[in-house]
């Protein structure tokens, strides 16, 4: 440890001071709002029973949950292989996997909706008109994120050397990737799978255009009648983020030591968070 | 411990690999005895890796047949060829305990949980890293790794061993033990294996049989001791051991090399001026005040000492002899040289 000047200490409590203000002072915002009895005074919880007690909310919080789980499910099963195949045996085609998965990112919201639109007539023929159908396209929307994430992992390992070395040893090629490749590129797959539900949570302009009733619809809806449930929402929504990345944080820290480098870190989360405050 | 003795023949029949335009594999065969140790020796990019992955089932062959045990295996996937293999890079799975890396293969083969343990547990004893069978690889040297590998590969009971340069990675000191070691446990168990290094002092210390390498084609096979005292090649010649140059005449299967007539090996030109390969430790040097020939200088490298000789036609060549007799010659005292009655190999000018 490095001993520090007391100057540089100073400089350091204040940058901490400064940077949990900014932080912490909107939740506390929204904490305070959220708990407030707007027409008698006082403190009330009814904003938070309202998360559960109100039945188009609970079933707003219900399908954003599932389609943030159907999302990471499908992301997993379509990258991780891919991304381990391409690795393998493709090598030429990493260039072109690594444009597709980026593209969503340079794609307005309002293009993809008006460009799905067509695509959705189908989807809705053949699936039913669910909100879960946008699992779909969420799973596009998360490619850049959950790519980069899963890149990452896997280049830390040497991958070709584990897989033939497992091949060798007289595992097939479903045994190699789950047994092998999957636990050792662990922390990339839960950094992709958190940040893809912090995407999902937070995603607004495609689920409220598509005219489908997820969480941020719901919340921005309430909003206009209800200002502190919204918020309320909003807070519950920001918690459980905060509460998966450090969740993330700490598996991958206690993960550290099985593999001595191990460099897939949490990126910052992309979400942009819906319903503010205002 | 249990232990396939018998060990399996292999072979490998006109086995091509054509990368694009590159021939890494032209046409090698080599058959392999059961049990023996087999190294493939030669510089980067000869086709000695090709051919064993390709024996391992991670390559394909253009062309070509690979049969172990007498039967044609050129279409059974990897993980079905029973083969232990040591890579030239750490290849643990770091998320496993080093035990748990050993038993890997035999999870595989569905052996119960209790064999599993005893026999990596009988491995790693083999190996000598007992003490090590709950660390991970990341604890480990780079040494220790390879020594589970070996275990690793061991464990499965394969019909043959394949090591792909699994030293090269490791520095000086350990890379002589851990050699020594990797025939102890191969004569003790008896696999048929094949050893892949560029390496010749390794391919030399520890092969039944040695084959030299060379474009896609092996140039030689044979013994060690054979391999070094009659190269068939001028490649191995120039490939295996150091090599003076030194003209020589031929005529009716002797060779003239220095003022002394000496036995051409088969593969030399016969007849007429060449080059002979004539190996440091069978130059002889006399002090010899009228001696054509001076020393101009003495390398001492310990128990031996390589002292350089130059010509009267201006050539310069080595001569090895044990560092007391090597003491009695100065730089610029004049000598003869000859050479020691042992066949050499005399190749033509343009190929050497």
């Amino acid at each position: 440890m490095r001993r520090t000047t007391v100057g540089g200490k100073f400089f350091r409590v204040a940058l901490w001071v400064a940077f949990g203000l900014f932080f912490l002072f909107p939740l506390y915002a929204m904490a305070d709002f959220s708990t407030r009895n707007l027409i008698a005074g006082g403190r009330t919880l009814q904003a938070w029973t309202n998360l559960v007690a109100d039945e188009a909310l609970y079933q707003a919080i219900v399908i954003s949950l599932l389609l943030a789980l159907l999302t990471v499910v499908a992301m997993l099963l379509v990258l991780v292989p891919t991304m381990i195949w391409v690795r393998l045996r493709t090598p030429w085609a990493k260039g072109l996997v690594e444009f597709l998965c980026l593209l969503p990112l340079t794609i307005p919201a309002l293009v993809i909706v008006v460009g799905l639109r067509n695509v959705y007539l189908w989807v809705t023929y053949f699936l039913g008109e669910s909100a879960l159908t946008l699992t779909f396209v969420y799973v596009v929307v998360v490619l850049p994120f959950a790519y980069r994430a899963i890149d990452a992992a896997l280049s830390s390992i040497d991958l070709k050397t584990l897989a033939e070395a497992a091949r060798s040893l007289g595992a097939g090629w479903t045994t190699t990737i789950l047994r092998v490749v999957v636990p050792n590129i662990w922390s990339g797959i839960l950094s992709a799978s958190f940040i893809s539900i912090a995407v999902v949570l937070g995603e607004y302009t495609i689920a409220s255009l598509s005219g489908y009733q997820t969480l941020q619809v719901q919340i921005v809806q309430i909003g206009k009648s209800d200002g502190p449930t919204s918020v309320a929402a909003s807070l519950a929504v920001l918690l459980f983020g905060f509460a998966l990345l450090l969740i993330l944080s700490m598996v991958t820290r206690g993960r550290k030591r099985a593999t001595a480098a191990d460099p897939a870190v949490a990126a910052p989360t992309p979400t942009a968070q819906p319903g503010a405050p205002k | 411990m249990s232990s396939n003795a018998a060990g399996v023949a292999v072979e490998l029949s006109d086995l091509t690999r054509v990368y694009g335009t590159v021939k890494a594999l032209d046409g090698l065969t080599l058959r392999m005895e059961p049990g023996e140790l087999v190294a493939l020796l030669g510089p980067s990019g000869c086709g000695k890796t090709t051919a064993l992955r390709i024996l391992a089932g991670l390559d394909e062959a253009t062309s070509g047949t690979v049969s172990v045990g007498g039967q044609d295996v050129s279409k059974v996937p990897a993980n079905k060829r029973d083969m232990g293999m040591v890579f030239q890079a750490y290849s643990l799975f770091p998320h496993l305990t080093v035990l748990d890396n050993i038993a890997f293969g035999l999870k595989m083969r569905g052996k119960a949980k209790g064999e599993r343990t005893s026999r990596a547990a009988d491995m790693l004893d083999l190996v000598g890293l007992s003490a090590h069978k709950h660390k991970y690889a990341s604890e480990l040297s780079g040494g220790q790794q390879q020594r589970v590998a070996l275990a690793r590969a061991l464990a499965i009971q394969p019909r043959v061993l394949l090591l792909d340069e699994p030293l090269s990675a490791l520095d000086a000191k350990v890379r002589a033990q851990l050699r020594d070691e990797i025939r102890r446990v191969q004569l003790e168990i008896g696999t048929t294996t094949l050893f892949v290094t560029h390496d010749q002092e390794e391919a030399l210390a520890v092969a039944d049989r040695v084959g030299v390498m060379s474009q896609g084609k092996l140039e030689q096979l044979a013994a060690p001791a054979d391999l070094y005292a009659n190269p068939a090649t001028p490649f191995v010649a120039e490939f295996v051991g150091l090599n003076n140059k030194v003209s020589a005449q031929v005529s009716g299967g002797r060779a003239h090399v220095l003022g002394v007539s000496v036995p051409a090996l088969d593969g030399s030109i016969t007849d007429g001026d060449g080059l002979a390969m004539v190996r440091p430790e069978c130059v002889t040097v006399a002090a010899d005040p009228a001696g054509v020939s001076t020393i101009s200088s003495v390398a001492f490298l310990g128990p031996i000492s390589r002292v350089y000789v130059t010509l009267q036609d201006g050539v310069v060549i080595s001569a090895q002899m044990g560092s007391s007799a090597a003491r009695a010659f100065a730089p610029g005292a004049a000598v003869t040289v000859g050479v020691e009655p042992s066949g050499v190999l005399v190749v033509e000018r343009s190929t050497a």
